[in-house]
């Protein structure tokens, strides 16, 4: 006890007190992100009738996993799955080539209004959504797009101004000596682009793609106000209009094993690929 | 963010400067054209709207201010601002100093430290209608998880989502629980912070505190800066978690700006006055920026400064 006492006095003493306490603190933090996992499983795997016991079973006393299969076929989440990943992948093939293209542009050739370009490119990222959100809605509706996964998928081809920033950032990184011995030989701007600039930046277009799958998978607003049609709804859709039916309320064991399956995604992808995560975090100052 | 022309100039003929922009504007086309499509063209056609009568019913006519005289009458405009308000006006600083408290214990050597770090980034990961839907179910007033745990400590809980006083509350404590994201940004500026600055001032005498307060804030504005700026712009476009939780209720004490916009937009098909709410969300988000934009000299301390001293 005396040399514990005697240690705090040192600094490195103090440290590890800190660290102690560092800690204890982060564990509670922990736990709190963790209750509503819990929570959700712990609902997910209850009998019909165990849901609204009071006091609640904390941990279910006859577990029913076939939760899980009856949610995935009575709520139809197979055909929801099947757009959202039709829907993801397409953006996310959009977003990688037209982010990866117009970066070079950017980051090595010169034309004048180029830099105008760019700034006026960073300034929408300050541009609140609901400005352009009515006309772009009309103009979908002019030419007949609403209610087909176009609108959400054609504007990622057109370049999102995060992920042209982080590409423009990351080829101006690279050495011009590679680009500059492919010219000599004889090749053109686009074949430096596709053969020497994207084999190079393969961290940066996996940091890429991680945020646009999480991004498009988690998307409410867009998938909300475009699909009309049941059978064209997105998980994220699907699972709101189940919220709303009195009807799922009394089964709300199957609409936690639904949640359950439709953040397994993403946590995968998370767990998976997370330096890219922090990576584009890092760089970008995407929160996700 | 500075533009950097870094390319070398070297002489070359005009026709070969020729050449090489006309490639730049074809690898630079896509975002062009995003722009002209997507952001400028859509901007003014906005603008426009919200000058204009157009709905499902009438055909775009221009009828002035009238929009936006009508919206500074409508009681239901002046809530939802209010109610954006309190939640920006709470949910962003709360954000930022847990955020940032949770980085500096983060930025620990302690083993095992990447485990809570991926861990309090989670949520960020999964934000979306799943877990709107889990809040829900989690803030129910008889059934749900926190009034349980607050029965346990013998507090009856309120009926959070339909109590008016409340659903702003159960809002914003699940709006904490997203932090991951800024907290990463946090972290990563805490660990730019050279070390010998934090030895230096330990020889000095500074204890821990003092050590936090000028050196660690001071070198860590910019990031608080940073944040500070998207938080707002975030708080104020808040939408999803109030429309699958709330849905604007009860009694509209959760009706946020952006799902005053919704409703006019894709309920009453007002198109026309939709637009100018979304006129007027913009101008005060343009005008937050610019003030904050216009405060950093005051509190954000840059590194090119230090040098001079």
């Amino acid at each position: 006890m005396q040399a514990f006492l005697r240690s705090l006095r040192t600094r490195s003493g103090q440290q590890r007190l800190i660290d102690v306490f560092s800690v204890i603190v982060l564990s509670m933090g922990a736990v709190v992100i963790l209750i509503p996992f819990f929570w959700m499983i712990s609902t997910a795997l209850k009998q019909n009738g165990d849901v609204f016991l009071v006091p609640p079973q904390w941990i279910p006393e006859n577990p029913r996993w076939e939760n899980f299969s009856d949610a995935y076929a009575q709520l139809k989440l197979d055909i929801y799955a099947f757009n959202t990943f039709f829907i993801v992948t397409t953006v996310m093939i959009g977003t990688l080539l037209s982010a990866s293209f117009a970066a070079y542009g950017f980051a090595r050739l010169q034309a004048p209004g180029r830099d105008t370009i760019f700034m006026l490119l960073l300034a929408t990222l300050m541009l609140p959504g609901a400005v352009t959100l009515v006309p772009t809605y009309l103009m979908f509706n002019t030419i007949g797009w609403i209610n087909t996964f176009l609108p959400l998928t054609v504007p990622a081809f057109f370049g999102s101004a995060y992920f042209v920033f982080l590409m423009r950032q990351f080829y101006i990184t690279i050495p011009r000596e590679l680009e500059e011995s492919a010219m000599i030989d004889g090749a053109s701007v686009y074949r430096i682009w596709w053969s020497i600039m994207l084999p190079l930046s393969g961290p940066v277009l996996a940091t890429i793609a991680v945020f646009t799958f999480v991004g498009t998978y988690n998307d409410f607003f867009n998938p909300l106000i475009y699909l009309s049609d049941e059978s064209k709804r997105t998980i994220a859709v699907a699972l709101s209009y189940l919220s709303g039916s009195p009807r799922s309320v009394a089964k709300m064991n199957l609409l936690m094993a639904a949640v359950t399956i439709s953040i397994i995604p993403p946590i995968v992808l998370f767990i998976g690929a997370q330096r890219y995560f922090v990576r584009g975090i890092v760089t970008t100052g995407i929160k996700g | 963010m500075a533009v950097s022309t870094e390319a070398p100039k070297r002489k070359q003929a005009g026709w070969q400067a020729r050449t090489e922009a006309v490639h730049a504007y074809i690898f630079m086309s896509p975002v062009i054209l995003g722009l002209l499509l997507f952001t400028l063209g859509p901007m003014i056609i906005s603008l426009a709207l919200s000058f204009s009568d157009y709905n499902l019913l009438n055909d775009f006519k221009l009828i002035g201010i009238g929009n936006y005289t009508k919206l500074l009458q409508e009681e239901l405009f002046w809530q939802s601002l209010k109610i954006s308000a309190i939640y920006s006006v709470v949910s962003v600083p709360l954000g930022l100093v847990i955020s940032l408290f949770l980085a500096i214990l983060l930025n620990k050597k302690i083993r095992g430290i990447y485990v809570f770090r991926s861990m309090y980034y989670l949520p960020t990961v999964i934000s979306g209608v799943g877990v709107a839907m889990l809040w829900k179910w989690i803030f129910n007033g008889k059934h749900g998880i926190i009034n349980n745990l607050l029965g346990m400590l013998s507090i009856k809980g309120p009926n959070w989502l339909l109590d008016e006083q409340w659903a702003l509350v159960a809002l914003i404590i699940t709006s904490v629980w997203g932090v991951g994201g800024t907290m990463l940004i946090f972290l990563a500026g805490l660990q730019g912070i050279p070390y010998e600055l934090m030895e230096a001032a330990e020889i000095d005498g500074a204890n821990r505190w003092s050590q936090f307060r000028h050196i660690t804030l001071p070198l860590l504005s910019n990031v608080t800066f940073f944040n500070l700026v998207l938080g707002i712009i975030g708080a104020l476009q808040y939408f999803t978690d109030a429309f699958v939780i709330t849905g604007g209720g009860p009694n509209n004490a959760t009706l946020f700006i952006a799902v005053y916009l919704w409703r006019h937009a894709f309920q009453f098909l007002n198109f026309g006055y939709a637009a100018a709410i979304s006129w007027v969300l913009f101008l005060i988000v343009m005008l937050l920026t610019l003030l904050v934009f216009r405060s950093s000299p005051l509190w954000v301390f840059y590194e090119s400064e230090r040098k001079v001293k």
